[in-house]
C-alpha cells in the first residue's frame, strides 16, 4: 500500500467570526491576509513535507484551491516544484490541477514535465474540475466545465506523447504550434490519478482511462457504490480492477493522550470546516453540474437555499413533518437573516464534533485508538493508496508536527502490516488496468461487505 | 378560451417553441434571462391590439438546445434566420433584459427586420457607471429579489416570485441560467462591439424604457444605448421608483407608453 501525507495547507490565522459571518471560507476578504503569516506557513508546510518523507511516507500529496484561507495552495505546481528539489524519494502526488479553470493546458504540460524532470520521475499528476467557487474566481465558464476538462486533458496528454510540432484545433483550445521543449521524465507519461468526492461521471471517466480513483474522505457506503461502478466499467473496458485502481484519503489528528487529541482535534471544525468551504450558490454555479445531478440535488440538498429553494420547501416536498416550534431554516440561512448570532452559529458547529468522529468524517485519538478505525477503512475499501490528511484548523505548529511524528512512527508501520495481511497491492506494484478481464469469469471481491456491516453509518449532514 | 397557445415547430435546423396570443399586428416578444415569466397583465393588455409571438429561447422549456451557438450574437443570428424562414419580417419587437440585448443584436444584423423596437432595460452594453449584476454567482431567488425596487408594492412580482417556488420551477430557472451562462458568461453579460454596431442602425424607431433604481442593469446604460443609436429615431423613458421590471412595477404607465409607441 502506498502511503501519502496530505494537508490542505490552511491559512490558520483567519478570524473565525469572519468565516462564519461570510458563511463561507471562500470570499473572506483578503484584507485579513498578513504576508508575514503567509510567508511563515508556506515554509512550514514545506518543512512538514520533508519531515513526512523522513518518517517514511511514500508520497506527499498536494491540492489546489483559489481565493480561500481554507487552502494556501493557490498555485500548487510552485510548491510541487520546490518539493521536487528538496525531497529525495517521495512521490509528489497532485490531486489535482483544476484543468477547466486554468485555461492553458499546454502551459500545464510544460510545468508538470519540469516538475517530473527535476524530481527525476517522482511526479503523479491528477486532474480535477475545480470547485464551483473556482469557476467564479478564475472566470471559467461553468457551463463548459466538463468540456474544458476533457479537452484540456487530451491536450496535455498529446503534448507529452505526440511528436511535435503539431497543430491543435479543438472546440475550446487552439494551438498553432505544439512542440514543448520539455517532456516528462516518466514514459510514456507520469502515472495519472484522479481524486473525487461523489460524481459517478468522474468514476466512469477514470475507469475508461484506467486511472486510479482516489476517494476524498467519502462515506464508506457510498464509496463502495462508486467503486463497484468503476469495476463494472473496467470489465466493459476489458480489464480487472483491483486495489491498484483505488485510493482513499482520511482526515486524522493524533496526539500523545486521548484527552489532548480530543481537545486539539476540535480545530477541524474551525469556521464550520469543509461544510463552510463555500456558499451553495458558489459551490454550484449554473451549468457546473449535469442536468441530472442538478435535479437530484434539488431534491436532496439539506444545505440552505440551494438554487434558491428554502429547506422548509424541500422538507414539504419530501413530505416531511416539521415541528412548528422548530426554527425555520438551516443555521446559515438563519444567520443570513440575522436570527442567530455568530456565537450561536459557532456553538452549532462544535456540537457536531462527536458525530463527525462517529461517522469517520475525522479520526482523532492516540495511535492506539486511531489504528483500529483506520484498519476498518482498509478492510472495507482495500485501497492501494492511502492518504493521511492532517486535520485542518488553528492547530499550533508543534501540535501538527507531533501528530505527523506519531503518524509516521506508529500509525504508518501498523497500517503497512495490516495492508500486507489483507494482500493490498498499490499502483506501483501492479499497473492499474494491466489484468485482462475474460468475460464470464468470477471477479475477486473488490470490497469487504462483511467489514462494511461493521462500519458506522455516516450522518451526511455533518461535514468536516 | 385560453388567452394563448404554445406550438413547437421545426425551423432553421432546430425545434422552436413559440407562445402565441392576442389579435392584430404581430409583436415579437423576446423574454428575459430566466425565461418567459407567464402571461401577465401587460401581455393581456398588449394582446388586445397585437398578436404576441413569444419564442422560447433555445435550450429552455420545449425549445431544443442549439449546442453550436456560442454567444448572444450567435443567438441573434439564429433568430434572424428562424424568423426569416417563418416570414415574420418586418415585425415590431419588444425585448426584456437579456431579450432586449438579443433584439439590439438583431437590429445590428439588419435593422429592416424590425418595424419598431422597444428595449426594456437591456443588457448588452457595459454601463458607464455601475456594473451589471452578476446573476450567475447568486441564486435565482436572490437575483429575482434584486430585480424590483419595491416588492411589496409590486403585486405581480409577489404573484410570480414572492411565494415559495417548487423544485420543478427552480429547475426551469436553472436550465435558463445554465444556457445563458454558456452564452453570456464572459464578457459579463455584454458585448463590447455592440455599441459600435448600433451606430449603423438607421430607420428603426426605438423606445428605450428603464427604471431609475434598476439594480440589475444600472440606468446609466440607458444613455449609452441612446447615444449608440444616434443614427436612428430613439427615445429613452426612465421611470422613477422603479427597478429592472417596469412592465410589472409601473404596469399601467408601461402599457400606455408601449401602446402609443407601437400604434
Amino acid at each position: 500500500m502506498h502511503m501519502m501525507y496530505f494537508t490542505e495547507r490552511p491559512y490558520r490565522d483567519v478570524p473565525e467570526e469572519e468565516v462564519i459571518r461570510n458563511r463561507s471560507f471562500f470570499g473572506v476578504p483578503n484584507t485579513f491576509y498578513d504576508p508575514e503569516v503567509g510567508a511563515r506557513y508556506y515554509n512550514e508546510y514545506i518543512d512538514e513535507a520533508i519531515y513526512a518523507e523522513e518518517l517514511g511516507f511514500d508520497a506527499i500529496m498536494l491540492n489546489e484551491h483559489h481565493g480561500t484561507p481554507f487552502c494556501m495552495g493557490a498555485v500548487m505546481n510552485v510548491e510541487a516544484a520546490i518539493l521536487a528539489r528538496v525531497t529525495k524519494k517521495a512521490r509528489i502526488v497532485l490531486l489535482g490541477n483544476p484543468l477547466p479553470v486554468l485555461k492553458h493546458p499546454l502551459r500545464m504540460a510544460e510545468e508538470l514535465a519540469m516538475i517530473d524532470l527535476i524530481s527525476k520521475g517522482r511526479l503523479v499528476p491528477g486532474w480535477v474540475r475545480g470547485a464551483g467557487s473556482e469557476q467564479i474566481f478564475n472566470n471559467a465558464n461553468p457551463a463548459y466545465n466538463r468540456e474544458y476538462f476533457n479537452e484540456a486533458h487530451d491536450v496535455v496528454i498529446a503534448a507529452w506523447t505526440r511528436p511535435g510540432p503539431f497543430r491543435w484545433e479543438g472546440k475550446h483550445f487552439n494551438y498553432r504550434y505544439i512542440n514543448p521543449w520539455v517532456l516528462p521524465y516518466q514514459k510514456p507519461h507520469p502515472p495519472i490519478w484522479i481524486p473525487g468526492v461523489i460524481s459517478p461521471e468522474t468514476v466512469i471517466w477514470c475507469a475508461e482511462h484506467r486511472y486510479p480513483y482516489i476517494g476524498l474522505g467519502t462515506a464508506l457506503h457510498s464509496t463502495v457504490e462508486l467503486w463497484n461502478l468503476y469495476q463494472q466499467t473496467a470489465a466493459q473496458e476489458g480489464y480487472v480492477a483491483g486495489p491498484e485502481n483505488f485510493g482513499y484519503l482520511q482526515q486524522i489528528h493524533v496526539s500523545d493522550t486521548e484527552e489532548k487529541a480530543q481537545q486539539e482535534g476540535k480545530a477541524a471544525l474551525f469556521g464550520g470546516g469543509a461544510a463552510n468551504f463555500s456558499r451553495p450558490e458558489w459551490t454550484l454555479p449554473p451549468g457546473y453540474n449535469s442536468k441530472e445531478a442538478t435535479r437530484r440535488l434539488a431534491r436532496q440538498a439539506t444545505e440552505y437555499g440551494f438554487l434558491g429553494i428554502t429547506s422548509e420547501k424541500l422538507a414539504e416536498q419530501r413530505g416531511e413533518r416539521r415541528d412548528p416550534n422548530e426554527p425555520k431554516g438551516h443555521t446559515r440561512e438563519r444567520l443570513m437573516r440575522g436570527e442567530v448570532s455568530i456565537e450561536e452559529a459557532k456553538q452549532k458547529i462544535y456540537a457536531q464534533y462527536q458525530k463527525a468522529q462517529d461517522g469517520l468524517q475525522i479520526v482523532i485519538g492516540t495511535p492506539k485508538t486511531v489504528i483500529p478505525r483506520l484498519k476498518l477503512i482498509l478492510e472495507v475499501l482495500r485501497p492501494g493508496v492511502m492518504g493521511l490528511f492532517q486535520a485542518q484548523g488553528p492547530l499550533t505548529t508543534e501540535q501538527r508536527m507531533n501528530s505527523i511524528r506519531l503518524m509516521g512512527q506508529e500509525v504508518l508501520p501498523a497500517l503497512r502490516e495490516i495492508a500486507k495481511g489483507l494482500g493490498i497491492v498499490d499502483p506501483f506494484e501492479r499497473q492499474p488496468g494491466s489484468r485482462q478481464y475474460i468475460a464470464g469469469t468470477q471477479l475477486d471481491p473488490l470490497v469487504d461487505l462483511d467489514a462494511l456491516k461493521r462500519a458506522p453509518k455516516r450522518d451526511e449532514s455533518v461535514r468536516v | 378560451m385560453a388567452e394563448w397557445t404554445e406550438e413547437v415547430t421545426q425551423v432553421a435546423g432546430s425545434n422552436l417553441a413559440i407562445i402565441k396570443g392576442g389579435t392584430g399586428k404581430p409583436l415579437l416578444v423576446l423574454h428575459e434571462e430566466l425565461g418567459h415569466p407567464g402571461w401577465l397583465t401587460w401581455h393581456a393588455a398588449l394582446a388586445r391590439e397585437h398578436t404576441l409571438l413569444i419564442p422560447i429561447q433555445p435550450g429552455l422549456g420545449k425549445s431544443a438546445k442549439i449546442d453550436w451557438l456560442r454567444n448572444i450574437h450567435d443567438l441573434a443570428m439564429w433568430y434572424s434566420w428562424a424568423f426569416r424562414e417563418k416570414d415574420l419580417f418586418p415585425i415590431d419587437v419588444i425585448g426584456f433584459s437579456l431579450g432586449g440585448w438579443i433584439a439590439a443584436e438583431m437590429a445590428t444584423v439588419n435593422p429592416r427586420q424590425f418595424r419598431r423596437m422597444v428595449l426594456v432595460a437591456p443588457m448588452g452594453i457595459k454601463p458607464p457607471e455601475g456594473e451589471i449584476l452578476d446573476i450567475f454567482s447568486i441564486t435565482a431567488r436572490t437575483s429575482l429579489s434584486y430585480s424590483v425596487y419595491d416588492q411589496d408594492a409590486t403585486s405581480e412580482y409577489n404573484k410570480l416570485y414572492g411565494g415559495e417556488r417548487t423544485p420543478e420551477q427552480f429547475e426551469a430557472f436553472e436550465d435558463a441560467r445554465t444556457e445563458n451562462t454558456r452564452l453570456a458568461w464572459e464578457p459579463i453579460l455584454n458585448n463590447p462591439v455592440l455599441s459600435h454596431f448600433l451606430e449603423g442602425v438607421t430607420g428603426l424607431p426605438t423606445q428605450i424604457i428603464w427604471g431609475r433604481e434598476d439594480a440589475t442593469v444600472p440606468v446609466s446604460a440607458a444613455e449609452a444605448y441612446r447615444k449608440a443609436l444616434h443614427n436612428t429615431d430613439v427615445k429613452a423613458t426612465i421611470f422613477d421608483h422603479c427597478g429592472h421590471r417596469p412592465e410589472i412595477e409601473k404596469s399601467s404607465e408601461f402599457i400606455k407608453l408601449v401602446r402609443e409607441f407601437l400604434a
